[in-house]
C-alpha cells in the first residue's frame, strides 16, 4: 500500500516524491482524509495496551455489576468507562481497541495468505498455461462457487468436533485467517493471471527466454513487478472484504470468541440489548467498523483511479 | 484438407544438402502450424448427426529451408503476415516448430530443452521490433543488461560485469553514467541501442534482429543500421535481419531471402536480387518501390489478395496471382532450385524457361 513505500532508501523516497502517485495523493482531500483516518486506527488499534485504561481480557478488571453503563453524555455514566460497559461490565472503549486490533489482525492476515497463494497461482496460470492454467483455474471456480460463510461453517464445524471448542477459541484468529485466505485467493488468482495475460506477450519476456533465464525467475523477476499495480487495487478491496466478512462470521457466531472479540463479535453480542435500551454497546462498534471498512475502500477507490493503466500510463 | 496435406508433403522431402558446409546455421523443412480451434471441447462439432472433432490451423510457415553463412547478414523480406517473424523467433527457440529441423553449428538445437539450450543462448542472441516493448519498464539499464552476464557468467565478480556493461554501453553510444536510469527516460533510438548491448553483451556471434528499425524515426534509422553494421565488422557477427524495408535490405544485406505465405521464394546475394529477380513475385515486389527517378513506369501489379494462411491454395502459394500460372502450378510445390549464378527460385517457370 501507499504507507509501505514511503519507506527504505531515500532514492526511492524521493521516485516516490516525484510519481504520479504523490502529485495525485497531494489533490485529493478524500484520499488524504482517509489515510489519516486509517492510520490513526491501526495506530489505535495497535498500541492497545497503552491507549486501553483497562484490559478487557484479563477477568479481574470486570466487574458484573457495572454492566451496561452509558457512554459519557447519557446521564447515569460512570466517568471511569467514557464509552460505558458492555453486558459483562467490560470497558467498552478499551475493547474496542483491542476488537479493532483483531479485526485488522485478521484481515491483513487473511489478504497476505490470499496474496501469496493468489499471486502465486495466478502467476503460474497465467505464465505457463495449457495444463497448468486449466487445472489452477478450475480449481479457482470450484473455490468460488462455496461461499466463505460454508467454508467457514464446515471448517469450523469440523475443527470444534475433532479438537474441541476450547481449541478452536484458543487459535481462533489463527482460524480465521486461514478460513477467509483460503477462501479468497482466487479473486487475486484471476487478477494477477488477467495482467500476466497481457504482460507475457510483451517483448521482454521474450528477451528474457533468449536470455536464457528460467521460467522461476522470468515469473517473479520481470513478469511479477510488472503486474503489482492491479495487486495493490485489489489488495485494498480485499483487506475490506477480509475484515466484513470476519465481522460478519463472528456476528454469526462462527468467529471470535466472546472472550476475545473483535468487532464483529462485539456487534453480536450487543445486538441482543439493543431493544433493552443499551444501543451503545453494538452501535458504537459498528460505527468503528464502517469508519474502517470505508476509509479502506474510499483509498482502494483512489489508488485504483491512479494506478488505472487507460487513465495514466507508467 | 488431405489432398492439401499430402502435396504438402511432398516439399518436405530435403531437396538440397549443398552448401551446408560454411554453414553457421541451417534450417530444414521448417513448419509452423498455429491451432484456431481452441481446446478440446471447443474442437467438437455436430456434423451429420455426428460428433466430430474439427481442428483448423494457421499455417504460418510451410517448409521452409535456408542456409545462413558464418559472417553474413541475411535479411528476409516479404510481406506483413508471411512468416518472416516466425522463422526468427523459432530458430531463437521461442516457438517449437511443428515440423523439420534447425541445426546450429552442426549441432541440432530445435528439440533441445531451455536447459540445454541455454550454451547456444551465449551464441545466438535476438534484437526485438518495438524498443518500446522490449525493456522491461520496472529495471534500470544496469539492472537490464547485468542480467544476461550474471546469467551466463556465474563466476565474474562484481567488478568484471561492471566493466563489462560499461564496455558494451560505450559499444552502443550510451553513457555508462545512464545505467542508473529506466527504459522510458530514453527515447525510441536510444532504447534500441540499449536493446543492441543486451544483446552483444554475452558476446554472441549470431544476431536474429526481427525489424529492428520499424519501430523507429526514420531520421534514427540509419544510426542504428550502422551501429548494427559496425558491431558485424567488429564482432565478425552473422545476422538474420528480418524487415520489410527493401531500402535497408540493399544497404545491409549480403544475401537475401524472399518469403510469401510462409515459404522462401528466392535466395540469392543482394545485388544479384536488385539486379535480376527471377521470381514473379520478387519481380512484383521490386518493381513496388518509389524511386526518385522513374524511368521505369511499368510497376507489376498483382490482382488478388494474398490467400488465407488456413486454406493454403494447392501447388505453388503463389498460383493465385501470378502472371506465370500454368496447370502445373496449380497441382505441385515448387522447390529451391538453383540457378547458374547460385541464386536459389522456387518456381516451375522458372524452372521450365518460360520466364
Amino acid at each position: 500500500m501507499t504507507t509501505s513505500t514511503t519507506t527504505t532508501t531515500p532514492s526511492r523516497w524521493k521516485r516516490l516524491r516525484d510519481s504520479y502517485l504523490w502529485y495525485s495523493f497531494k489533490r485529493d482531500r478524500t484520499a488524504q482524509l482517509c489515510l489519516a483516518v486509517f492510520i490513526c486506527l491501526v495506530i489505535a488499534a495497535f498500541s492497545a495496551p497503552m491507549l486501553a485504561p483497562t484490559d478487557p481480557y484479563d477477568l479481574r478488571h470486570i466487574d458484573i455489576m457495572s454492566s451496561e453503563l452509558p457512554p459519557f453524555w447519557i446521564d447515569g455514566a460512570d466517568e471511569r468507562y467514557s464509552l460505558g460497559t458492555d453486558a459483562q461490565g467490560r470497558d467498552l472503549w478499551s475493547i474496542i481497541l483491542y476488537g479493532t486490533r483483531v479485526s485488522l489482525l485478521i484481515g491483513f492476515g487473511a489478504v497476505m495468505l490470499q496474496a501469496l497463494l493468489g499471486v502465486t497461482f495466478g502467476l503460474m496460470a497465467g505464465y505457463l498455461g495449457g495444463r497448468v492454467d486449466a487445472f489452477l483455474m478450475r480449481l479457482a471456480d470450484i473455490q468460488l462457487s462455496f461461499s466463505t460463510l460454508m467454508v467457514a461453517i464446515v471448517v469450523g464445524a469440523v475443527v470444534k468436533a475433532t479438537m474441541g471448542s476450547a481449541f478452536y477459541s484458543q487459535y481462533a484468529v489463527l482460524m480465521l485467517i486461514l478460513i477467509i485466505g483460503l477462501a479468497e485467493w482466487p479473486q487475486y488468482a484471476r487478477t494477477v493471471r488477467a495482467s500476466v495475460l497481457a504482460e507475457k506477450n510483451k517483448e521482454y519476456v521474450d528477451a528474457a527466454r533468449v536470455m536464457g533465464l528460467r521460467s522461476k525467475r522470468i515469473m517473479f523477476r520481470h513478469v511479477l513487478p510488472n503486474t503489482l499495480s492491479p495487486i495493490f487495487v485489489i489488495s485494498t478491496v480485499q483487506i475490506a472484504n477480509a475484515i466484513i466478512s470476519e465481522a460478519a462470521l463472528s456476528f454469526l457466531g462462527l468467529g471470535m470468541p466472546e472472550t476475545h472479540p473483535s468487532l464483529g463479535s462485539l456487534i453480536k453480542s450487543g445486538f441482543d440489548y439493543i431493544q433493552s435500551g443499551s444501543w451503545w454497546i453494538t452501535l458504537i462498534p459498528g460505527a468503528v467498523l464502517v469508519v474502517l471498512v470505508l476509509s479502506i475502500n474510499l483509498l482502494g477507490d483512489w489508488l485504483r483511479d491512479v494506478m488505472n493503466p487507460r487513465l495514466y500510463k507508467g | 484438407m488431405n489432398a492439401q496435406a499430402e502435396t504438402l508433403s511432398v516439399t518436405s522431402t530435403p531437396t538440397q544438402n549443398e552448401e551446408s558446409s560454411d554453414s553457421l546455421l541451417q534450417i530444414r523443412g521448417l513448419k509452423k502450424r498455429f491451432s484456431l480451434s481452441g481446446d478440446f471441447l471447443d474442437q467438437l462439432r455436430f456434423k451429420g448427426g455426428k460428433l466430430v472433432r474439427h481442428q483448423e490451423y494457421v499455417h504460418a510457415i510451410n517448409g521452409v529451408n535456408l542456409d545462413i553463412k558464418r559472417g553474413e547478414a541475411l535479411c528476409v523480406v516479404g510481406e506483413s503476415g508471411c512468416g518472416k517473424s516466425t522463422v526468427a523467433r523459432t530458430v531463437m527457440g521461442l516457438i517449437t516448430p511443428s515440423e523439420g529441423e534447425i541445426h546450429y553449428g552442426g549441432e541440432r538445437i530445435d528439440h533441445l530443452s531451455s536447459r540445454q539450450l541455454l550454451p547456444y543462448r551465449k551464441r545466438m542472441q535476438m534484437i526485438f521490433q518495438n524498443p518500446y516493448a522490449s525493456l522491461n519498464p520496472r529495471m534500470t539499464i544496469q539492472q537490464t543488461l547485468e542480467e544476461p552476464l550474471r546469467l551466463h557468467h556465474p563466476d565474474w565478480n562484481q567488478a568484471k560485469i561492471l566493466d563489462k556493461v560499461g564496455d558494451v554501453m560505450r559499444s552502443v553510444g550510451i553513457d555508462p553514467d545512464w545505467g542508473k536510469r529506466f527504459g522510458h527516460e530514453f527515447s525510441g533510438g536510444q532504447r534500441q541501442r540499449i536493446a543492441i548491448a543486451r544483446a552483444l553483451a554475452v558476446d554472441p556471434e549470431f544476431i536474429v534482429a526481427d525489424e529492428p528499425i520499424s519501430a523507429l524515426d526514420v531520421s534514427i534509422q540509419a544510426q542504428v543500421l550502422n551501429l548494427l553494421m559496425d558491431a558485424q565488422r567488429d564482432r565478425n557477427l552473422t545476422y538474420l535481419f528480418i524487415t520489410h524495408d527493401l531500402a535497408v535490405v540493399e544497404h545491409f544485406g549480403t544475401r537475401v531471402a524472399v518469403m510469401y505465405l510462409g515459404t522462401v521464394c528466392e535466395v540469392a546475394t543482394t545485388a544479384t536480387l536488385f539486379a535480376k529477380p527471377r521470381h514473379p513475385y520478387t519481380q512484383a515486389l521490386l518493381s513496388a518501390i518509389p524511386r526518385l527517378k522513374d524511368d521505369r513506369p511499368q510497376h507489376i501489379r498483382l490482382t488478388g489478395e494474398v490467400p488465407t494462411p488456413v486454406n493454403l491454395p494447392s501447388g505453388c502459394v503463389f498460383h493465385g496471382r501470378c502472371p506465370y500460372v500454368n496447370d502445373r502450378c496449380k497441382r505441385e510445390i515448387p522447390a529451391l532450385q538453383t540457378q547458374d549464378d547460385g541464386t536459389r527460385v522456387a518456381c516451375h517457370a522458372v524452372e521450365e524457361g518460360r520466364l
